[in-house]
């Protein structure tokens, strides 16, 4: 069914086309890339009491302009840390963090202070995650909150942001905006928070709007509801979208192109139809083969048998040989290299590979 | 014909009535939780109860399990009618009915050793010597795939997809017939939650149990579930076979709980339209009088559970 796209409030004032932002404010350090999101071989570990753990272990890959991306992976792969560190989010110590590259909108995030990452936060990227309960604080209304973010970033009176604030929620399909802006995050649902959350997410217009598990916490109906109006705002914006889930059938439902993680690497990479049509590592087709009810009946599901790698003592070489039906000595080895695979596709396993 | 292994007769829970409490407000009715619903299960069945959060399928699970007392209504256990038993009294019922909830981490006291966790139900019940209790937890454990050196571990030490399985050895170990499971796969991965839905399974199969599944994952019930009961509202507005759920749901809150389940299919993209909860309320479904299998039991035009082809149960207006 087709609906008129609605526009953000205010639009004539606050966007300048993009091309204009990134020519005028950015151009000073502007790197060769026109990518909005560069990592390559990025590092993340933590020390610990009882040692390191490490949550990424050299992930690589980008993001142009406009468009959408979804990092599947389940706990402990490091998708969501993977964000955080491009975000800065991470308190060093006890994270550390490397990388050869890790950009934002062509801008070294690695040695930015915090005022330049501030300025990269919000306007480059936004981030929206699974709690918007500890996202936000308890003893402000939401309209504050919305007004202060647009007011740390675009500089404009209370008053106008209070408004800004009030057109941003109706855009996330709130109804009656004028009330819910002086709610407090306790009087509205989950699902209302989220579309609070992203209401605030979308207020520096982002390049890009990273959602980590947005609708995880939610019941089927309204993650459908917040996953169909994110799409809506990335038609009509045209931010670009990396969405953060351990959900295959929201990676099906949302995105362009697909990054598979597991035990803190990349597995594969490829356009959203071909992870599901003809997925090429064996933890992408294990994955697949376990969602559950795909066909009608009562019957046993396909397992993977054992449990995610330990952080902390990741296995050698290829971290899913333990549970890898396809392993061979070789495996528990050599660590497989992110190679291409034809059609813009990279898969890490030396069984395909070959 | 055997009695249900469990049965609810139009059991009813209300929170908050008049003048029960400090705060409620001068001519407060109460919040309807649960509403006079009916609900078997049969020995050996799964039966999936499934709803939004707020539709009330976690507090009718308590209810069945008498954990809350209900405001209204029977409770039956194989047949016998324990609403009205005292906590005492409960106690030999017990351990026929057992409960397994989502979050293992809150419901396993990270004091104590699996294998005392898995034995602390048969010493309540004093069963067996303590030697006896910690050979039966060890083969509990090795019964829901954890070896017996898991018996002097913590529940720190463990996977999320591991302490589940040591929720379930120790809700089984007292011998239950009757399990109800709360969303007990909905907060683990993927690769893990095809592991816990097989165990219960084989579980099922193996020691003749049934259960009382209750979950909002769709997929899992699908793959899972002899029969589906839908609530919203605190009422049950459907109940099926679960393919016949799936196939031919009738209800227009069961056709939107199965529209919004993500299609893992890229290719099968589509704009969804939603109702709002009133906008469902108002669509109750309306059935002619000679498509019911059995006459309805009100001769009114209020909406009913009626009964269709193939045990086929929706809420509607008989015309």
């Amino acid at each position: 069914m087709f609906r008129a796209p609605r526009l953000l409030p205010s639009r004539e004032k606050v966007d300048r086309p993009k091309a204009e932002t990134d020519e005028g404010a950015l151009r000073s350090h502007r790197k060769p890339s026109m990518r909005l999101v560069e990592i390559e071989d990025l590092h993340v570990s933590f020390s610990q009491h009882d040692g390191l753990v490490q949550a990424v272990r050299g992930v690589s890959f980008g993001l142009e302009a406009g468009e959408s991306l979804g990092i599947v992976g389940e706990s402990g792969s490091g998708k969501s840390v993977t964000c955080s560190a491009l975000m800065k989010l991470l308190r060093e110590p006890p994270a550390r963090i490397s990388a050869k590259t890790l950009a934002l909108a062509g801008h070294d995030v690695l040695g930015a202070g915090n005022r330049a990452i501030s300025s990269l936060r919000g306007k480059v990227a936004a981030m929206v995650f699974q709690d918007p309960m500890t996202s936000l604080d308890p003893v402000f209304t939401i309209g504050h909150q919305i007004a202060e973010t647009i007011r740390a970033h675009r500089g404009l009176s209370k008053a106008e942001a209070l408004r800004e604030a009030v057109e941003l929620l109706r855009r996330v399909e709130i109804k009656n905006p004028e009330a819910v802006v002086d709610y407090y995050p306790h009087q509205l649902s989950g699902g209302m928070l989220q579309r609070a959350m992203i209401a605030m997410a979308l207020s520096c217009r982002p390049g890009v709007l990273i959602a980590d598990e947005p609708t995880t916490a939610l019941d089927v109906t309204i993650q459908a509801q917040i996953l169909q109006l994110i799409k809506d705002i990335q038609a009509e914006t045209g931010m670009g979208l990396i969405m953060i889930t351990h959900d295959l059938g929201v990676v099906a439902e949302t995105v362009d192109r697909v990054v598979v993680m597991y035990g803190g690497r990349v597995m594969e990479v490829a356009p959203v139809v071909e992870i599901f049509e003809a997925p090429l590592h064996p933890y992408t087709r294990a994955l697949l083969d376990s969602i559950p009810g795909q066909v009608a009946g009562k019957r046993r599901l396909t397992e993977i048998p054992g449990a995610s790698p330990n952080p902390a003592h990741p296995p050698a070489g290829c971290p899913f040989h333990p549970r890898c039906p396809m392993a061979i000595a070789a495996c528990r080895q050599v660590e497989p290299a992110l190679l291409p695979a034809g059609d813009g596709r990279q898969v890490a396993c030396i069984r395909v590979a070959a | 014909m055997t009695a249900p292994a469990l049965e609810l007769r139009q059991i009813s829970k209300r929170y908050g009535m008049r003048g029960a409490g400090l705060f409620s407000k001068a001519g407060d009715g109460g919040f309807v939780a649960v509403d006079r619903v009916d609900l078997a299960l049969p020995r050996n069945k799964v039966v999936a109860l499934v709803g939004e959060s707020g539709s009330g399928k976690t507090t009718t699970g308590l209810l069945a399990l008498r954990l809350v007392a209900p405001s209204g209504g029977q409770v039956l256990l194989e047949g016998e009618d324990i609403t009205a038993l005292t906590p005492q009294q409960l106690k030999p019922h017990r351990r026929r009915m057992q409960v397994v909830f989502q979050d293992s981490y809150a419901s396993l006291d990270p004091m104590m050793t699996l294998g005392e966790i898995v034995a602390e139900p048969l010493g309540i019940h004093g069963m067996g010597t303590a030697a006896e209790r910690r050979d039966m937890a060890r083969q509990w454990l090795e019964k829901v795939g954890l070896d017996g050196s898991y018996a002097s571990r913590y529940p720190h030490e463990l996977s999320g997809g591991q302490r589940q399985r040591v929720s379930i050895a120790r809700a089984l170990v007292l011998g239950a017939s009757v399990l109800v499971a709360d969303e007990p796969t909905s907060a683990l991965d993927v690769s893990v939650k095809a592991q816990i839905v097989n165990l219960l399974q084989d579980l099922q199969a193996e020691i003749g149990l049934s259960m009382l599944f209750i979950s909002h994952d769709l997929s899992v019930v699908r793959s899972l579930a002899d029969e589906v009961v839908v609530m919203f509202r605190g009422r049950v507005v459907e109940r099926a076979p679960t393919d016949l759920i799936f196939a031919n749901a009738r209800h227009p809150y069961t056709r939107s709980l199965l529209d919004a389940v993500p299609v893992v299919n890229p290719r099968a993209r589509r704009r969804r339209t939603f109702l709002t909860a009133e906008e469902i309320a108002a669509r109750t479904p309306t059935i002619s009088a000679a498509e019911c299998e059995l006459p309805p039991l009100l001769d009114t035009a209020e909406p009913q559970l009626v009964a269709l082809a193939g045990s086929h149960y929706v809420e509607a207006v008989v015309r």
